[in-house]
């Protein structure tokens, strides 16, 4: 057959021709432009006017970031150096750079303490956000509250020990007398701590006496810095998860008393700004606290900022809760679980699960808002660059530097938690969505 | 046989009201109304301890009082002679105008943005994903702050302006950048100039008329009239002819240099400017990924139907995705709304007399009147944010979808 063909034919191809690469207008970086960049009339105009705005931005930003000083006692040493020419004034940042991060008091000795405080912070949490960690790490996360606070306010040490027994006290007692009822373990245990602690303010002074282990005890009024903005933000939060959740769990419960007392308080820290929380601790819980009493301002705002997440936390975790398909609940009262246990055991684990995202959210937005305490004089980020740096003879008048870099720090930090919220949400999606 | 009785009643016993889940509930809500009496009589106690120890009591007769201090925005009339009471009113409405002013920006920001980063332009899309980003990981104090010191520290002094080769001119002959503020034209109203604020407000309703009309017999017979220039000439004719014909009774006040500052227009200052532009920015970036959000929860298909039908890319958007996207888009924006309103208590950090800045600074610092006050400035907030909500429900009510 070939053979005949190969008479009648006078060219056969053997090979296949490898196919010709499309026209160059239809290829890479032009495609790719025409596509993305210049698809309309009214896109190439866009384009333009984005090109334009990027231009005029790096325009004057560029040469003053590269022509920056980083090196000058002041801003006049600035101008000397910079000698007419436009530029920054960074040397702000690095003679003030210990300001910046720890406040204006806090012994310049210490600083080791919070920026450790810092790193265990990061490794304590790292296996609660990443769930493939060993999980042993978790004792660690256990322990972090007790190390941190010895860290960074100092004293005794064995305020902290005695303070972690306490805990552990409680939660023997709880396993105790869980198996009776979970109400009366969870009381029990807490009985137990308390009277711990009661009796350890006794054993503490002579102990510290004996064994004398301590830092340089550092009051709270001496806080400053980023660092307080940190110290606001982590303490806030994690203190108003377990509070918000019980919020929560309050307003959808069947007890009347008990829903009304969690809206009514939800709804009116919902719908006042947090400006005015921090004037109430400024001010006024003074007068509400037996007379005498004067606990200090950061123990005041705390409470305050605590109070203020929980009302949010807890409306996102009564969205997850009300998200929660009825069947749950059913499947969870079908089983005989009563109602700490179909909490525990069904209903909060998935509910948590799904508000992931708005508890997140919430973090984000709290840690910002601690900025608002510079309001109410006390010196964090904010508070440092508007009081002490820009009213220094030195410094005053170098206003870009400064609040950039607090803008980039706060970048830094709330860009990474958010991108770390969408990261767990795919880890967490379990295929049900469409 | 077997008759049924009812079993024997039980006698209560103490322990039941743990035990049992019919008394349980009964225990429980009232150990939680006793803690809660027990709390609310733990503080009211120490407060009016508190009180009688520092000689005070809780009256509100100081809002009668003259406030004696000066407030550099009034709307309304106001000196250092007025009540606290008047000093608190000009706060409130500060703080109303900064809202209102900041809100509306706010949406049209945040509409555009989040339009925009759905776009098809690589460039736009980048652009407007920086903006978004970058304010909302940001606290929107620094903006302002930053805002504000630009306002004060970059823009010249009003004597840049004087001179015959001033370093600084005035835009247009008419706006002038200082670092005490902006300084506009302001309108000055002649008689006459009711009518002409009267025949324009009938245009706006008739520009409406007309464009329902054009519905109305686009649906009934499927004739279009054309609604662009028709709309645009009921619009503005009749009150540009009545403004001429009654001898144009509104005339601009420019303002002008004289001595060491600008007479005349209206001055808005540069906290006002600082509050407002922070909050819009800052706002707007949040809203524009609440419109975002919304514009992609419309399903695909909806864009795909509408493109079979032949609309072109804009009258999908218009007519169709839109109209959808609103539905999911308005409750988070209205949220949006409260935390601006919210956030405009950080007035106190610039100077900008809002009603934290009067009656929760001056007055309160003055008169030592903290608890009142503080309780005055939550309530005001709460009214606030109560009535957004309930306007918010009703929405929500209206809008649900209506189904089968």
């Amino acid at each position: 057959m070939s053979d005949t063909h190969a008479q009648s034919v006078g060219f056969v191809q053997q090979t296949q021709i490898p196919p010709s690469p499309p026209p160059a207008a239809e290829t890479g970086a032009f495609k790719w432009m025409r596509e993305n960049l210049f698809s309309s009339v009214f896109n190439a105009i866009l384009t333009l006017l984005g090109l334009l705005a990027v231009y005029a931005l790096a325009r004057f930003s560029l040469p003053w970031i590269l022509n920056g000083v980083w090196n000058a006692e002041s801003l006049s040493g600035c101008r000397e150096v910079l000698d007419g020419n436009g530029g920054a004034c960074f040397a702000v940042l690095t003679e003030r750079w210990n300001q910046l991060l720890f406040g204006f008091k806090y012994p310049s000795d210490a600083y080791w303490r919070p920026t450790l405080a810092l790193v265990l912070l990061l490794v304590s949490a790292a296996p609660v956000l990443f769930s493939k960690l060993p999980r042993k790490m978790l004792i660690l996360t256990g322990l972090y509250p007790f190390i941190g606070f010895w860290l960074i306010w100092g004293g005794s040490i064995w305020v902290p020990v005695f303070a972690l027994l306490g805990v552990v006290a409680g939660y023997y007692a709880f396993k105790k007398l869980e198996k009776q009822s979970f109400a009366m373990g969870f009381f029990g245990g807490i009985v137990a701590a308390v009277v711990f602690w009661w009796l350890s303010g006794f054993v503490e002074p002579l102990l510290s006496r004996i064994i004398p282990i301590a830092l340089e005890a550092v009051p709270s009024r001496d806080m400053g810095g980023f660092m307080l903005n940190l110290i606001l933000g982590t303490v806030c939060i994690s203190l108003s998860l377990p509070i918000g959740i019980l919020l929560a769990l309050g307003r959808r419960s069947d007890l009347l008393i008990v829903k009304w007392i969690c809206v009514v308080f939800i709804e009116f820290i919902r719908g006042v700004p947090l400006i005015t929380l921090l004037f109430m601790a400024n001010v006024v819980l003074a007068y509400f606290l037996p007379p005498g009493t004067n606990f200090d301002l950061i123990l005041r705002v705390i409470i305050m900022i605590t109070m203020f997440a929980s009302a949010y936390i807890a409306e996102v975790i009564r969205g997850g809760l009300a998200a929660l398909p009825k069947g749950q609940y059913e499947a969870a009262d079908s089983l005989g679980l009563d109602y700490a246990q179909a909490m525990r055991l069904i209903i909060l684990p998935q509910a948590l699960k799904i508000s992931i995202p708005g508890i997140v959210n919430v973090a984000v937005g709290l840690f910002k808002d601690t900025t608002l305490v510079s309001v109410i004089s006390m010196f964090d980020l904010v508070g440092m660059i508007r009081g002490p740096i820009l009213a220094s003879t030195d410094w005053n008048g170098v206003y870009w530097e400064l609040f950039l870099f607090a803008a980039l720090l706060f970048f830094v930090t709330c860009y990474g938690i958010s991108q770390y919220s969408q990261w767990l949400e795919r880890q967490l999606d379990t295929g049900h969505k469409r | 046989m077997t008759t049924y009785s009812d079993p024997p009643s039980e006698s209560f016993r103490l322990s039941m009201l743990v035990n049992d889940t019919r008394y349980r509930s009964f225990t429980f809500q009232f150990i939680a109304l006793i803690l809660l009496a027990g709390a609310i009589g733990f503080l009211g106690i120490n407060l009016m301890r508190n009180l009688a120890l520092l000689g005070q009591d809780i009256s509100f007769d100081f809002l009668g009082e003259p406030s004696g201090y000066d407030i550099n925005q009034r709307p309304i009339e106001y000196d250092s002679q007025s009540t606290h009471m008047r000093a608190t009113i000009v706060g409130v409405l500060n703080t109303l105008i900064v809202a209102f002013l900041g809100c509306i920006t706010a949406t049209i920001l945040g509409v555009v943005a989040g339009v925009l980063r759905l776009s098809n332009n690589w460039i736009i899309r980048k652009l407007m994903m920086i903006y978004v980003e970058a304010f909302r990981n940001v606290p929107v104090l620094i903006w302002i702050l930053i805002i504000f010191f630009v306002m004060t520290a970059a823009l010249p002094p009003p004597s840049a302006f004087r001179g015959d080769d001033p370093d600084s001119s005035m835009l247009l002959g008419a706006f002038a950048f200082t670092n005490r503020g902006i300084y506009i034209p302001r309108p000055i109203w002649e008689p006459g100039s009711g009518i002409v604020v009267g025949v324009f407000i009938a245009s706006v309703i008739g520009v409406f008329a007309y464009r329902r009309y054009t519905t109305k017999l686009l649906y009934d017979t499927g004739k279009l009239l054309p609604r662009g220039w028709p709309s645009l000439a009921i619009l503005f004719l009749p009150t540009l002819l009545v403004f001429f014909i009654l001898g144009q009774p509104i005339s601009l006040d420019l303002p002008a240099l004289k001595g060491f500052n600008f007479q005349g227009g209206t001055q808005i200052r540069g906290s006002l400017i600082a509050l407002w532009f922070a909050l819009a920015i800052y706002t707007g970036a949040f809203i524009a990924e609440n419109v975002r959000a919304g514009i992609q929860a419309v399903s695909h298909g909806q864009t795909e139907a509408a493109a079979s039908l032949g609309l072109r890319p804009g009258r999908i958007m218009n007519l169709v995705v839109l109209p959808q996207a609103l539905r999911i888009v308005i409750p988070p924006v209205i949220s949006q709304y409260l935390n601006l309103t919210k956030n405009s208590s950080l007035a106190i950090a610039v100077g900008y007399m809002d009603l934290t800045g009067t009656l929760g600074g001056i007055t309160l610092n003055q008169t030592g009147r903290a608890i009142e006050s503080v309780l005055l400035l939550m309530l005001f907030y709460l009214l606030i944010s109560l009535s957004i909500s309930a306007v918010m429900n009703v929405y929500n009510s209206r809008m649900q979808l209506k189904e089968r």
